[in-house]
């Protein structure tokens, strides 16, 4: 039956996802700030890789306590999905449990539901309880972790635990309000069948409560859902994209830039035609800065990159750099390049940059300048990186930190000169005597000298 | 290599020399050691010798590109004049750039690890530890490259090798995929690190000490650079007295009777 509760739910939920879309057209603009790269090669191995790593969880299981914690809470998000799918229809339509008719496999899926539910409230209390009072060491620490991404964490977790009571409510007071009816439970409720008296017998009342469990866990979903575009909880969508564009490559292989090589050719042999330049809308040549100063001279997947972020802190946890007190953390990397993002493109309802960026940056020595690279990142974070590549392996949706802190560099070398003293000596000896080092290249062969090379060999 | 080429010659493999290789005291013993195996398992060999220049690796990892990228031509030049297929090298850093980045300037060729060359030669049987030192019972751990490990998934190769030797190999708890940097990469071999409260590579030999326990152990390493922070690590912890710091293939050779190097 079609009343105007429906209305106004169908009014509700298209305002709620158009809200929605409109605020992922504006991180889809700002992605789009970066450079252009090519990552449609192997579809099938990225299919591969998406299926393990995002959609299987691979890489989060190298820590097996929150892996299971975690494991608890996307399942449930993604089972109680449809469950979600099903309150769209008995929203618009003024069905009721409009999916029961699959009879024996509803229930079943109800059952699911609740014990995930059940399982959802106790790891997100648990994660809570890591962040807010035992303050594991890389939620809790690093100039990165200032007051925006500690609220936001826990505004995830107490929303996720509250819409999980929702829904309690509105099965508990359902069930309870059908079975006073005389009525048959549609679908198993285990959790909500040992609270099934907890909101009394009068059946006028348990109708409001079940009416305010059931508006307040679709609303609340859909308040969330525009809350993810501000939030670091966006990675429930964006892991899946990044990693199926993420590195293929063996993690030592770094970016050759091509325009060095023309130029290099073009020097060692006047002959050679380098390429026409890229061109503009308007046909004015590009010249592109040689390594990044700011986010458009990132490409879009490391833009991407940032807004996959679940500010987890493995990667910072497991830096050689950062283990040993120096102020490199790559996770502030990544969260820099969106913040530096949003601040120079758009930005979504919520989110601010600009409100908390001058908090918690005490050893940070940032600049007045508008770009990612002094005004967010200074060299000396930079220059701290072995390039070892533990923060890339640990990363659980494939964030490729390192290529950012290369591409940062880069353009301190090969635009500022701005390289520290000793690594210019360094440059010197290898331009002039083919080694780091200052030895002489006659000197290359030495080591054969001294040796003794058994006769009988 | 280019007397090979007078004569009209191709050697099976190219041996990559490398910088530290050729320059660095303590690595120059891994050099002749490496030698010593080729030469005693009699594999055609050539060095380029003085033809040799850096791959361009730590000016690439410190972002001086068109310097890497100069070296890389090169390098190529020489490599392709001389028409070699086939390189070994003992150097990581060598290994990944010749391996990943040099194809993409003209440059391709099969190039190898040592560790996975010497693990060759002793599935191969040319290599049968015998006759050599014995190092039954002594505790050995292995550090991970990261341009070995997760920068090219080398991880078992160096291990076989070590399992060789009947010794008792024991894992730091931050090993393979999760080993921890000795802290000279990325150019941070040629550089003061950063302010900190600790350098990276005390963090690590603090860790391979504590993983070895006892006196008369080894941290093998497969890298130069990984050797001289390990050794410079167990110096400053004061521990060179019992604990040494050994190439892959300075303990092969060892084993195999080629006479301490």
């Amino acid at each position: 039956m079609i009343g105007i509760e429906n209305i106004v739910f169908l009014l509700v939920a298209v305002l709620g996802i158009g809200l929605f879309i409109w605020q992922v057209r504006k991180i889809r603009k700002n992605v789009l700030l970066g450079r252009d790269t090519e990552l449609l090669d192997n579809p099938s191995e990225r299919m591969n890789k998406m299926l393990l790593v995002a959609f299987g969880q691979q890489k989060m299981f190298k820590r097996p306590l929150a892996a299971v914690l975690h494991l608890f809470v996307y399942v449930g998000f993604i089972v109680i999905n449809i469950e979600v799918l099903e309150i769209l229809i008995d929203g618009i339509f003024g069905t009721h449990r409009v999916l029961g008719f699959v009879g024996p496999l509803y229930s079943g899926l109800m059952a699911i539901n609740e014990i995930l539910a059940a399982l959802v409230i106790i790891a997100c209390a648990i994660f809570l309880w890591r962040r807010n009072v035992t303050k594991l060491p890389r939620l809790w620490n690093g100039v990165e972790m200032r007051a925006w991404p500690k609220l936001d964490a826990n505004v995830i977790l107490i929303t996720e635990i509250v819409l999980m009571l929702a829904l309690f409510v509105f099965n508990i007071a359902d069930m309870k309000r059908v079975l006073l009816a005389g009525g048959e439970v549609v679908g198993a409720y285990p959790v909500s069948h040992l609270f099934v008296d907890a909101f009394g017998n009068d059946p006028g009342q348990l109708y409001v409560i079940a009416k305010i469990g059931w508006w307040f866990h679709i609303l609340g979903i859909l308040a969330f859902l525009n809350y993810l575009p501000s939030s670091k909880h966006f990675h429930i969508i964006m892991a899946f994209p990044n990693v199926y564009y993420s590195k293929l490559l063996p993690k030592g292989k770094f970016t050759t830039n091509p325009a060095i090589t023309h130029e290099i050719k073009a020097m060692l042999d006047p002959s050679y035609q380098p390429p026409a330049p890229k061109t503009d809308a308007e046909g004015n040549p590009v010249i592109e800065r040689f390594g990044a100063k700011d986010v458009e001279d990132l490409t879009w997947k490391q833009l991407m990159d940032a807004y996959t972020c679940t500010e987890c802190g493995r990667c910072t946890s497991v830096c050689p750099a950062n283990i040993t007190g120096k102020l490199l953390s790559p996770r502030k990397i990544i969260m820099d390049t969106r913040d530096r993002m949003e601040e120079k493109g758009e930005h979504p309802a919520i989110f601010a940059p600009n409100h908390y960026k001058e908090l918690g940056v005490e050893r940070v020595a940032v600049t007045e300048e508008k770009t990612l690279l002094r005004g967010y990142i200074t060299p000396e974070e930079l220059w701290a990186c072995t390039t070892c590549n533990a923060c890339t392996e640990s990363c659980p949706v494939n964030i490729d930190q390192l290529s950012t802190i290369m591409d940062l560099r880069r353009y301190l070398v090969l635009e500022e000169s701005a390289a520290p003293a000793s690594l210019n000596a360094m440059f010197t000896n290898i331009e002039n005597n083919g080694a780091p080092w200052a030895f002489s290249p006659s000197d290359r062969f030495n080591w054969a000298d001294e040796l003794y090379v058994p006769v009988n060999s | 290599m280019a007397q090979l080429a007078a004569n009209g010659e191709e050697p099976e493999i190219l041996f990559w020399v490398g910088c530290a290789g050729a320059f660095d005291d303590r690595y120059k013993r891994v050099t002749r050691a490496f030698v010593q195996i080729l030469e005693h398992v009699g594999i055609k060999y050539a060095v380029l010798g003085t033809e040799e220049s850096c791959t361009g690796d730590p000016a690439k990892r410190a972002g001086n590109e068109f310097l890497f990228q100069m070296q890389a031509i090169s390098n190529i030049e020489v490599l392709n004049a001389y028409n070699v297929k086939k390189i070994v090298t003992a150097c990581p850093h060598c290994f990944n750039t010749l391996k990943n980045e040099y194809p993409d300037l003209g440059g391709v060729y099969e190039v190898i690890h040592h560790s996975t060359f010497l693990q060759q030669l002793i599935n191969e049987g040319k290599v049968r530890v015998a006759g050599g030192e014995e190092f039954k019972g002594r505790r050995i751990t292995f550090h991970d490259s990261c341009y070995l490990g997760r920068a090219n998934d080398i991880y078992e190769a160096p291990r076989d090798v070590l399992a060789v030797l009947d010794a008792d190999l024991v894992e730091m708890k931050r090993s393979r995929a999760n080993g921890l940097c000795c802290g000279a990469g990325g150019a941070q071999m040629f550089k003061e690190p950063e302010p900190g409260k600790k350098d990276v590579n005390i963090e690590r030999t603090e860790e391979a000490l504590a993983t070895l326990g006892n006196d008369n152990s080894i941290i093998a390493t497969a890298c130069p650079f990984c050797m001289v922070m390990m050794t410079d690590g167990v110096k400053i912890k004061e521990q060179e007295e019992k604990v040494q710091v050994f190439d892959i293939a300075e303990l092969i050779a060892q084993a195999e009777g080629l006479g301490k190097v």
